[in-house]
């Protein structure tokens, strides 16, 4: 059991949940996530690790409403408990000196970005940060990240911020306008990762992306989570949830990730009939 | 691995004092041995085959005491019982039989907990006809051994539903800090020997549910998981403490739980990582892995979707791929959840197949079917990337293999293919990589297991023992229990000469 410390919505369909999770918060490095399970009858599911504080012994994690697990999460209250709060899993960000780098995110990919970001810069590099939101109320942890970063571009598609276009254009423009970049990171959901790769791939710059598809255990054990990499089969859970962009099965992945797709409706609308009758 | 073939002096010599107390003697001229002969084994109940194939409620319905005691009575009693042998624990098997024979019930069962320490699973899943019951005389003398293995099930179940379960006296602490790494048979049995020495047992599992395999793996319908439920709680009154979604290795590894205090460690964290063909479509929506299809369905209960919230593939039609137990439950689970076609696909032939003959018998019963000498060698996905078919080619038998099994050989130009819409691929598992991953002086082996001294189960690391599935690959519960507790035993000698070597200094 863990018990919530904080659940606050940042924007209408976006949240942070604070755990008190102090073995964890003692051992995770950025890129790393955590598997809740929000109640007993709840899926176990899989959020990266958005920041923490080793002296509360708190983890933070930004959660993005879609399904019945993340609808439940989002109803959470301080001092609630969730039978299943475990990491951390998956390998950390490779974080080294390697110039100037571009970390690109999107929805809940925003949180999750953020202490990889932070590192990145704290290692030395430049940091580009590339954000994407559907409309500018969608945008959370703006002041977070710009701390961290030396430029800062927002496209939003009502362009309130300093660009529009969807994302994988501007960092077309940011890689040619650039004398250089060494690095993309990517994280947000698959069809911006894999738009990132797409655009980053004609120029050559190397383009990390943290890969989401569906978890069970987490810990390498089911098989699950597989995606095909460079044509070798990986357990994101354990190899990942970090990969060459260049090298990954796009069109498995999105395949794998409908896997239940008919399920997850007949779920949600079980349980808000059940809650909100 | 060691084989046992020969009794201890020591065991020996018990097992004569046993056999020869009074009310054995008297108990065994009560009835000749050819009365006792004509006896025929006793059935145990079951429900029908009909019934049972659509609901996860347990299949055997296990002995009556009437039928408990007649069956006991076919136990000859031998001066030279090779049913103790054939235990990998050793079992005082007559000792308990004759104990139920007389109605002791509750002596039977603490006779048998001297040396196992969970019957009740046990008398469920053990292979008893490759162990106990292939050597006992009984098969000898008619063809048809006595059923340890029903009998061991009915005197533990008789404990634990009347309440009887004993609880020893603990000795004082003796302050000594014990990691159990993994709750599956092996880390349970090496706690609940260490907590009954006075030692402070911490078990951590990175499940959400103590049990292992027992629990993610093997089903309802063969083992009940209230059983499992009050094994821990025996566990927790022992004075052991369970620390479930704790993965060492990652929320804290061996070496941060040794800063932490922890004198000695077990590690017991089993075969967990799946085995697959590496054939053509394998990431195909609707092929899985025997685990995460048994964890959705067992531990997360996808059974019962959507009041549980972890969805799993309905397949109309259901291919397992595999012959051992993990492919018979899948299987069966398969047409529980209501395939029409459920067809286990193996490479060998039927008298190859290292399922329990049980297990095989009630699923032939079921209505599942068996395609032999089969194995298939590609999926087919349609446009969205689902299964639909499998490529399969037959097989003929060859010379046999390391195993001592005929090896499978393909025959060429046999190719055809099979409509499917779920598969299960439950051809083995390996030792959990994880442990030795996070644990770098850790010798492992060729096949990524644990490298252990099999008197001691000692690892290259001091104070670091392992046993179960983790040393060994998958295999069965009484061998991951027999290990756990030969480590036992080592651990509590380790830690009472560690005692001894810190009051030296
Ligand atoms: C390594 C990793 C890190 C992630 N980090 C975050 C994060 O920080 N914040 C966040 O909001 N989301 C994150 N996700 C995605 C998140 O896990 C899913 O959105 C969540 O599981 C959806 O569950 P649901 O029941 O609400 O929705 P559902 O209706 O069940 O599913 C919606 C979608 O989520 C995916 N999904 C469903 N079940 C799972 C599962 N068990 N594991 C993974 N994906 C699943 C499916 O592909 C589906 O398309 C991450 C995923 C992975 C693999
Ligand atoms: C479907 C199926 C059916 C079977 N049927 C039979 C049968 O009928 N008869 C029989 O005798 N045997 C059977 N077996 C085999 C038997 O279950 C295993 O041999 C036995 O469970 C091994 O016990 P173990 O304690 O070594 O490992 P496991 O039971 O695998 O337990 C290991 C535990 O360690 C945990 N763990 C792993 N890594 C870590 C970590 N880093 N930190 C914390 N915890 C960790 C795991 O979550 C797990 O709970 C079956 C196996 C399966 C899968
Ligand atoms: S070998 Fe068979 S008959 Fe002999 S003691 Fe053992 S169970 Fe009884
Ligand atoms: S989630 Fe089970 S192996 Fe990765």
């Amino acid at each position: 059991m863990a018990t919530i410390l904080k659940r606050e919505r940042l924007v209408p369909n976006i949240h942070l949940l604070q755990v008190h999770a102090p073995e964890i918060s003692r051992k995770c490095k950025p890129g790393q996530f955590v598997i809740i399970m929000p109640d007993e009858r709840g899926e176990r599911i899989p959020l990266t690790i958005a920041d923490w504080d080793r002296e509360k012994g708190s983890i933070t994690t930004v959660v993005l409403v879609v399904g019945t697990s993340t609808h439940k999460l989002s109803l959470l209250k301080e001092g609630d408990e969730v039978p299943v709060f475990v990491g951390p899993l998956g390998k950390p960000s490779e974080i080294e000196k390697y110039g100037t780098v571009v970390c690109a995110g999107g929805c809940f990919g925003i949180g999750a970005l953020y202490p990889i970001a932070r590192a990145l810069k704290k290692a030395g590099n430049r940091i580009i940060t590339l954000l994407d939101v559907k409309a500018n109320y969608l945008m959370y942890w703006e002041e977070r990240l710009r701390e961290v970063s030396d430029k800062f571009f927002v496209s939003a598609r009502d362009s309130y911020y300093n660009c529009k276009d969807f994302m994988p254009y501007v960092l077309q423009d940011i890689i040619k306008k650039e004398k250089r970049v060494d690095r993309v990171i990517s994280i947000g959901c698959t069809y911006l990762m894999s738009a990132c790769s797409e655009a980053t791939r004609p120029h050559g710059v190397k383009t990390l992306v943290s890969l989401n598809p569906i978890m069970v255990d987490g810990t390498g054990m089911c098989g699950a989570c597989r995606v095909t990499v460079g044509g070798k089969t990986k357990f994101a859970c354990v190899d990942g949830p970090e990969f060459d962009g260049h090298l990954v099965d796009w069109e498995e992945l999105f395949a794998r990730r409908k896997s239940y797709f008919e399920d997850e409706i007949q779920s949600l609308c079980y349980w808000e009939k059940i809650n909100f009758p | 691995m060691t084989e046992k073939k020969e009794l201890s002096p020591e065991i020996k010599e018990y097992l004569r004092k046993e056999f020869s107390q009074e009310w054995r003697k008297k108990l065994r001229k009560s009835l000749s041995v050819k009365e006792r002969m004509k006896i025929s084994r006793q059935k145990m109940p079951e429900r029908e085959p009909e019934e049972r194939n659509k609901d996860f409620n347990e299949v055997n319905l296990g002995l009556n005491e009437k039928l408990a005691k007649r069956e006991a009575r076919r136990c000859l009693d031998c001066a030279n019982p090779q049913c103790v042998l054939g235990c990998p624990v050793g079992i005082d098997i007559p000792t308990f039989i004759k104990l139920i024979e007389i109605g002791d019930f509750v002596q039977s069962v603490r006779k048998m907990k001297e040396t196992n320490s969970l019957p009740a699973i046990c008398g469920r899943v053990c292979p008893q006809e490759i162990q106990c019951e292939d050597v006992c005389t009984m098969k000898k003398a008619t063809g048809v051994p006595v059923a340890i293995g029903n009998l061991e099930r009915f005197v533990s179940d008789y404990e634990r539903i009347n309440g009887e379960v004993f609880i020893p006296q603990i000795p004082p602490s003796t302050g000594y800090k014990v990691a159990v790494i993994g709750a599956g048979p092996a880390g349970l049995t090496v706690a609940g020997e260490l907590a009954r020495k006075g030692h402070k047992v911490t078990i951590f599992e990175a499940l959400h549910v103590a049990g292992g395999v027992l629990i993610y793996g093997i089903p309802e319908f063969r083992l009940p998981k209230d059983i499992l439920q009050s094994e821990v709680e025996y566990l927790k009154k022992l004075g052991a403490e369970l620390k479930i979604n704790f993965i060492v290795g990652l929320t804290a590894t061996i070496e941060d739980l040794k800063n932490d205090g922890y004198d000695v460690f077990f590690i017991g964290t089993g075969a967990g990582l799946p085995n697959w063909m590496r054939i053509p479509g394998e990431n195909l929506v609707g092929v899985y892995s025997a685990n995460e299809y048994l964890t959705r369905v067992n531990l997360m209960k996808a059974y019962a979707f959507p009041e549980y919230d972890t969805p799993v593939y309905l397949g109309r039609r259901a291919a397992v791929i595999g012959g051992g137990n993990v492919a018979m439950d899948s299987v069966r689970i398969a047409q529980r959840l209501g395939a029409e076609q459920a067809t286990i696909v193996y490479r060998r032939s039927r008298v190859e197949m290292p399922a329990r003959t049980e297990e095989v018998k009630h699923a032939e019963e079921e209505g599942i079917e068996f395609h032999f000498l089969t194995a298939p060698i590609r999926y087919i996905g349609d446009e969205k990337g689902q299964v639909k078919a499998m490529e399969c080619i037959r097989m003929e038998l060859g010379e046999p293999d390391s195993s001592g099994r005929r090896r499978p050989i393909p025959i060429e130009g046999s190719e055809f293919t099979m409509e499917v819409d779920l598969v299960v691929v439950a051809i083995g598992q390996s030792p959990n990589p994880l442990i030795p991953k996070t644990t770098p002086q850790l010798k492992v082996g060729k096949w990524g297991n644990v490298e252990v001294d099999w008197d001691t189960m000692a690892t290259n690391m001091e104070g670091v023992y392992a046993g179960g599935d983790i040393i060994r690959g998958g295999a069965t519960v009484i061998l991951a229990m027999g290990d756990a507790r030969i480590a036992a035993a080592e651990i509590d000698k380790y830690l009472n000469n560690k005692k001894v070597r810190r009051k030296k200094t």
